[in-house]
């Protein structure tokens, strides 16, 4: 989230798309209903009528995997009646920048596409520089090649007849929503956009999220009270397991993976760190090596910062990234590619789509560790539906672990609030915390290697344990912490300030390049410092204008350095005055007292830098050149599809899209003609590994259903109760049918186009009867930037199951 | 005067629970201040966060101080600002997710085609494993790529996991991987 949770009471409209929060993230609601209360329009589009819907202003029903459109069709709403904030567009987004001579869009595809390779030459989308190189910029937005006019141009096709025609959301609804939203593209005023997986797993996941962040841009909702763009994570510590990276593609926070072609640190440095020419962009990233340097030093403390690069592992570079990622993974592992595999606090055998390939795949390993609190599908996948055991060669370790109030430590909350949990009861029997497993594991490796040697042992001898450990040998999340936040290897001078060996190093701005400063994370730098644990204060202290706004700068820690609200320099006009005064985020208040209220990004005077720091030219990015399909974001249908037409152009499919090609698809097929889509319900969660045990919860959620309207039920002769059977080209389940007025058919291209929708927190190994996941019919196709895969938009049938 | 529950927890933390009540001179309906005061008696309190979806909303933890030591009761925490108290339906049943007798109690083995899982020894399974991974490692360890590129990785092993786990664990469980030269390392943020 660029916001939080308690920023939600803040808004006067929030969007509910792509997610269902008040049954998937509750206590959200609390803050929603506080905005409700104020008198915001709160506005609900989803394929179903659902708890969330049933609290909002509005509610528009709209078909899986047609969200480019719906939004597309509001870009173009916004600036047909200039909706958008004029001011903000021009000062803190991209909509000025002059695009280059080649960029082109014809027909569904940009200029630079390679049929052969499935991907595109990003070169032809840049800029057009000036001597200096700084990007050209027009202010009055009148050049034919700006992005702003350029951005119109590509949304004219996005007409609300068009777009009801695929979105199949009714006219009305649609222009209803268009107007209650934009409405807030006034300096006072703002609204946010909640977003689940709803939006992330389908192979346009990025570009249905770019979109809202060009609706948000427009209409000045960025960095201010009430707006963002704020994607609801699902487990307590997504946020903090992305920030520290147990992703192929990143290192501890987000710097990117070293590749083949980059030889040594000097070459990565060179290639990795953006360089802007324009003295009024902060271009944050172009610190990445003090942050490079300071990682590689916390793994590696003896180690020189040159040889801790040499020493982590190379992805090719000649290879798409999307060939490391989960679906690619897993496709490697059937065949065979992979001898050992830790799952560890994770449930592949029903998290991951096409599951009964990943089951499969589980059988051509040789060793399998699985960490977790029960026994669960991917631990016992050997003695799962259809598997013989006894030709099933692969040796399973379940090693059990604590609960999380059974251990000490922080997890990150979506709002990246880092939180500290204190122990309560002891670790239950044998189990143990995840930290001491790894500890234990990882002691007993490096001292096979420093014992008998073997492949490159360089990476294990080196790996510092002195602060993972306490003096009683068990994992120290205490010295974890301060290990992540950095500290002091020598006595040292930055920027003025002297330091001593040992010292915490009190932020990130003093980090350095030299292998004086070890820091695990860069942006977790500032949470714990000599003044001790930032992540575990309790105080609500807060002077008027941050309790104006909720902000609790005093209650735990927030990534980077206890900044509440992202991108918050363009809340201000560029003399440092609130565009919105009566919920300020930030405010100069003078050469003295500088900025109040929020930590704001950077402490610049008002004027004197761009407010998006992050990004090279230092604005808000209408235009992403970045992405692989493409710099604007473009309707594609799902890889299964009802339909054979996309009247957006004559590409049906995202052209860049991550797919198996051996592997089967349903588009336009009879013998699958329903939208298959997968969800949570409030009472279980993610596999259910961890909600399937408690009785409490399983009887409340017994079992696996599907919802269907009652048109579907009608054509398929079904009653809501009866046992039915849902199927895709990967895999059927048996299941109840819930036969609701909740779910209507979508009128597309003039035909009716049926929902399936089904939770997918169920398994074989418990609750008995209680059927297995929905991730048995999903497909192993991606996104191709974020590799995540289409579980919102595939293709089933449904029929009744028949009794002898 | 009215007490909510986190006053009279405050107020009683520190003092001799029957000595507070009376100085407060107030009335609490007997059998809930029976129940409060048995908590406090029997229980320590400490503060967690839960452990389902990210909204981060605070607990009170409520462990036996004596016996087995174990969680008598999680509740919401009232002085946190996001939930105030409140949990869902899964937050609210935390305590069962601990207090589980399906929880497995020590490490469990599967042989090579065996149909049985085998109770074994946490010794055990960590030295085991720990042959594995130097074993699969050191045969399958790339210097280079085909391209004759240094890359210092093994591409046979992978790992999925985890968004369950405490940020200091991240961080170790991914240093561990990326010394062992793993480049398959995914988590729930990918799917």
């Amino acid at each position: 989230m660029t916001n939080h949770w308690i920023d939600l009471k803040n808004s006067d409209c929030v969007l509910i798309m792509g997610s269902n929060a008040a049954e998937n993230h509750p206590i959200s609601f609390k803050w929603v209903m506080k905005a409700k209360d104020k008198g915001a329009k709160v506005i609900h589009v989803d394929p179903r009528y659902t708890r969330t819907s049933a609290k909002c202003d509005m509610y528009a029903p709209i078909r899986s995997g047609a969200d480019i459109p719906f939004l597309g069709g509001m870009v173009k709403y916004i600036l047909d009646n200039n909706r958008h904030f004029k001011d903000y567009v021009v000062n803190y987004t991209n909509a000025s920048f002059v695009v280059g001579k080649d960029y082109d869009f014809n027909d569904g595809l940009f200029s630079g596409f390679d049929p052969k390779k499935g991907s595109y030459d990003k070169s032809q989308w840049a800029f057009e520089m000036d001597d200096k190189g700084v990007p050209v910029r027009d202010e009055t937005l009148q050049n034919p090649r700006c992005v702003f006019n350029l951005l119109k141009k590509h949304f004219d096709r996005y007409d609300v007849d068009t777009v009801s025609d695929v979105t199949g959301t009714p006219k009305e609804d649609i222009l209803k929503v268009y107007e209650m939203y934009t409405a807030t593209g006034k300096p006072e005023k703002s609204a946010t956009i909640m977003y689940a997986m709803g939006w992330t797993q389908h192979t346009v996941g990025v570009q249905n999220i770019r979109t809202m962040a060009i609706v948000q841009l427009l209409l000045g909702n960025i960095g201010v009270a009430g707006g963002g763009v704020n994607a609801l994570r699902g487990e307590s510590n997504v946020q903090g397991s992305t920030d520290h990276c147990l992703l192929v593609h990143i290192l501890p926070g987000y710097l990117g993976t070293p590749k083949s072609k980059w030889a040594d640190l000097a070459a990565y440095n060179k290639n990795c760190t953006p360089q802007s020419a324009d003295p009024m962009s902060a271009n944050w990233w172009g610190n990445k090596p003090k942050y490079v340097s300071s990682f590689v030093k916390s793994m590696y403390p003896a180690a020189t910062p040159e040889k801790g690069y040499e020493m982590l592992p190379k992805l090719d570079a000649h290879k798409p990234m999307t060939e490391y990622y989960w679906l690619s993974m897993f496709e490697k592992m059937n065949q065979g590619q992979f001898e050992g595999f830790f799952a560890w606090g994770q449930n592949p055998a029903c998290g991951g789509a096409n599951a009964n390939k990943n089951r499969e795949a589980m059988a051509k390993l040789d060793w399998l560790v699985n960490v977790n609190i029960f026994d669960n599908e991917t631990s016992s996948f050997w003695r799962g539906p259809g598997m013989k055991p006894e030709d099933i060669k692969t040796e399973v370790f379940l090693l059990p672990c604590a609960v999380s109030i059974e251990k000490e430590g922080s997890v990150t909350n979506s709002g990246r609030w880092m939180q500290w949990r204190y122990q309560g009861p002891k670790p239950y029997a044998q189990t143990l915390p995840d930290g001491d497993i790894i500890l234990k594991l990882t002691d007993k490796i490096q001292k096979l290697y420093k014992k008998d040697g073997g492949a490159y042992p360089d990476p294990l001898v080196s790996l510092g344990l002195d602060d993972w450990q306490n003096e009683h040998g068990h994992f120290d999340p205490h010295g974890i912490a301060k290990l992540i936040n950095g500290y002091f290897l020598k006595d040292t001078e930055v920027k003025g300030k002297k330091f001593k060996k040992g010292q915490q190093v009190p932020s990130f701005a003093f980090l350095t390049d030299d292998g004086s400063t070890c820091s695990g994370n860069w942006l977790y730098c500032g949470s714990y410092t000599d003044k001790g644990n930032m992540a575990a204060r309790r105080d609500k202290t807060q002077n008027d204008a941050q309790a104006n706004i909720g902000l609790y700068p005093n209650w735990a820690w927030c990534w980077p350095v206890n900044r509440r609200i992202l991108y918050n320099r363009a809340s201000v006009d560029t003399k440092g005055m609130p565009y919105a005064p009566k919920k300020a985020v930030i405010k100069w208040t003078g050469d003295k007292t500088k900025w109040q209220g929020d930590v704001p990004d950077g402490g610049w005077k008002p004027g004197t830098k761009h407010a998006f720091i992050m990004r090279k030219h230092g604005f808000g990015q209408i235009y992403g050149p970045g992405r692989q399909e493409g710099p604007f974001p473009e309707h594609y249908e799902p890889l299964e599809c009802p339909v054979k037409t996309n009247p957006f152009s004559s590409q049906l499919h995202n052209p860049t899209a991550y797919q198996i090609s051996s592997e089967e698809k349903a588009v336009a097929d009879p013998r699958f003609p329903f939208v298959g889509t997968t969800y949570r319900v409030t009472e279980h969660w993610q596999t259910g590994l961890m909600t399937r045990y408690q009785t409490w919860l399983v009887e409340t959620e017994p079992q696996l259903f599907c919802e269907i309207s009652e048109e579907l039920a009608k054509e398929r002769n079904i009653e809501g109760g009866e046992l039915v059977k849902v199927s895709s080209l990967r895999g059927e389940l048996d299941c109840v049918a819930i036969v609701t007025k909740r779910i209507k058919p979508y009128k597309v291209h003039g035909k009716d186009v049926h929902l399936v929708g089904l939770p997918w927190h169920y398994g074989w190994v418990t609750p008995k009867h209680g059927g297995d996941s929905a991730n048995l019919l999903t497909p192993s196709v991606g996104d191709p930037n974020t590799g995540i895969p289409e579980t919102k938009a595939f293709m089933v049938n449904v029929s009744k199951i028949k009794r002898a | 005067m009215a007490v909510s529950r986190r006053h009279f927890l405050k107020l009683s933390a520190g003092a001799a629970t029957a000595t507070a009540f009376g100085g407060l001179g107030i009335s609490l309906k007997p059998t809930v201040a029976k129940a409060e005061l048995q908590k406090l008696k029997w229980a320590k309190q400490t503060t967690s966060i839960c452990c389902y979806c990210a909204v981060g909303c605070g607990l009170i933890v409520h462990t036996a101080k004596n016996g087995e030591g174990r969680a008598l009761n999680v509740e919401g925490d009232p002085d946190h600002p996001i939930n105030e108290g409140s949990l869902c339906a899964k937050g609210a049943s935390i305590w069962q997710l601990a207090e589980n007798a399906n929880r497995p109690q020590t490490p469990l083995y599967r042989a090579p085609n065996s149909t049985e899982w085998k109770p074994v020894s946490w010794d055990w399974a960590l030295t085991e494993i720990a042959q594995r991974v130097k074993k699969t490692r050191d045969k399958s360890f790339q210097l280079t790529n085909e391209k004759g590129e240094q890359v210092n990785r093994t591409e046979a092993i992978a790992s999925a996991g985890s968004a369950a786990m405490d940020n200091e664990e991240c961080w170790a469980y991914q240093s561990l991987l990326r010394s062992l030269g793993l480049v398959y390392v995914e988590h729930q943020a990918r799917i």
